[in-house]
């Protein structure tokens, strides 16, 4: 076993713990607002300084991350001690058991595919890929990101999508896989529970999946 | 970082897949005003290239002997500016549809340089660039997305300037 994948395993085993593993949980949903510890330990049903002491294992096992802001958005003298709050910590962690590295096929596959020159081709299978996913009996269409792990959160009339499931190939070949991933999610629409009225576009922010969603219900 | 005293230039050239002026190409050309305001506006955004139409650069042909090279060259205060308007603004849509109007080349189409400020390269510079990324792959004077290279530092004070 090498060093890389005992690390691993150290952050997992942090989230053995059950109500540690529920904080973390709290956290992540909570994205891209970070979390203090009272919203926290309300969240959980435990105690303010129960809550403060797992989520700083959490921060010590490198899976959570701190940062300070003030709450009210006041500044200055009597504005209190900007408040301590938590929200995922950046980079991946993967774990195969025996060791599998998709990664690294994914990686010459995309070079190919980029070479040759095959985005449409690439975004059709795609778009069919979303499609056999859902046919006619997937969830709602929040339901079904979040399911697939983008982490679905509405902007006013917009639902945009705080994880990129494909982060580390789209940012090697960023035309190629957010232009995949955009159809693989048109692909999914239409099977989903009232999925005809969705739309989606490439849209980026800063951070986060280039994906945008619209309802023509508007914010559900 | 922004250098004060050094420019990114960017070049990338393209072949179209039809006429600018017919159905293939219909859907790049409609959304040409709109990238390029975008761009015009973009933090980091220094200057680029247009025709005498003086709207963009597409009446532009860097190869006397090929009608369909079309060529964008422009310059940012740094590789990061450039990296976020071509990645993550509205351009991002443009480029996911890149294969439904350009062929897809086969060389390097595209090369990035350091230039002092104030500097506009010319399209016989730029085309130098690509030929130089051909022959000797990346390297200081020429290099991509991939393999960025920092500015080159001059009048630095002497000793411990890092």
């Amino acid at each position: 076993m090498n060093s890389g994948e005992d690390e691993v395993l150290d952050s997992v085993a942090v989230l053995g713990d059950p109500v540690r593993r529920r904080l973390y949980q709290e956290v992540v949903a909570a994205a891209p607002a970070a979390v203090g510890r009272d919203g926290a330990a309300a969240a959980v049903g435990i105690s303010r300084s129960l809550a403060a002491f797992h989520l700083d294992r959490l921060v010590e096992a490198g899976l959570l991350a701190v940062t300070y802001q003030r709450l009210s958005g006041r500044t200055g003298p009597g504005a209190g001690r900007p408040a301590k709050l938590y929200q995922r910590a950046p980079g991946e962690r993967e774990l195969s058991l025996p060791p599998r590295s998709y990664d690294s096929v994914a990686r010459v596959l995309a070079d190919v595919v980029d070479r040759a020159g095959l985005d449409l081709e690439l975004q059709s299978a795609a778009r069919e890929a979303g499609a056999r996913a859902t046919a006619g009996d997937g969830p709602d269409p929040v339901t079904e990101l979040r399911e697939r792990g983008y982490e679905p959160y509405w902007d006013e009339s917009a639902l945009r999508l705080h994880n990129c499931p494909f982060r580390s190939l789209a940012e090697e070949f960023p035309a190629l896989i957010c232009g995949m991933n955009l159809a693989l999610i048109e692909g999914l629409l239409p099977g989903c529970a009232g999925g005809e009225g969705w739309t989606a576009a490439l849209d980026p922010l800063p951070e986060g999946c280039c994906v945008s969603l619209r309802s023509e219900a508007g914010a559900l | 970082m922004a250098d004060t005293e050094f420019h990114l230039a960017q070049v990338n050239i393209g072949r179209i897949l039809g006429p600018l002026d017919g159905p293939v190409l219909a859907g790049f050309v409609a959304q040409l005003p709109e990238i390029n305001a975008l761009a015009d506006g973009a933090p980091g955004f220094v200057w680029r290239l247009v025709d005498d139409g003086g709207a963009d650069s597409t009446s532009l042909r860097p190869d006397d002997h090929d009608d369909m090279l079309l060529i964008n060259l422009s310059v940012w205060e740094s590789v990061q500016a450039l990296k976020d308007f071509t990645y993550r603004s509205d351009h991002l849509k443009v480029l996911s549809r890149r294969r439904e109007w350009f062929e897809r080349l086969a060389e390097h189409h595209q090369a990035m340089w350091w230039v002092p400020a104030g500097h506009l390269p010319t399209t016989a510079e730029a085309m130098q660039r690509i030929a130089l990324l051909r022959r000797h792959g990346d390297g200081p004077e020429a290099f991509t997305f991939r393999e960025p290279h920092p500015a080159p530092r001059t009048n630095l004070p002497t000793t411990t300037a890092v």
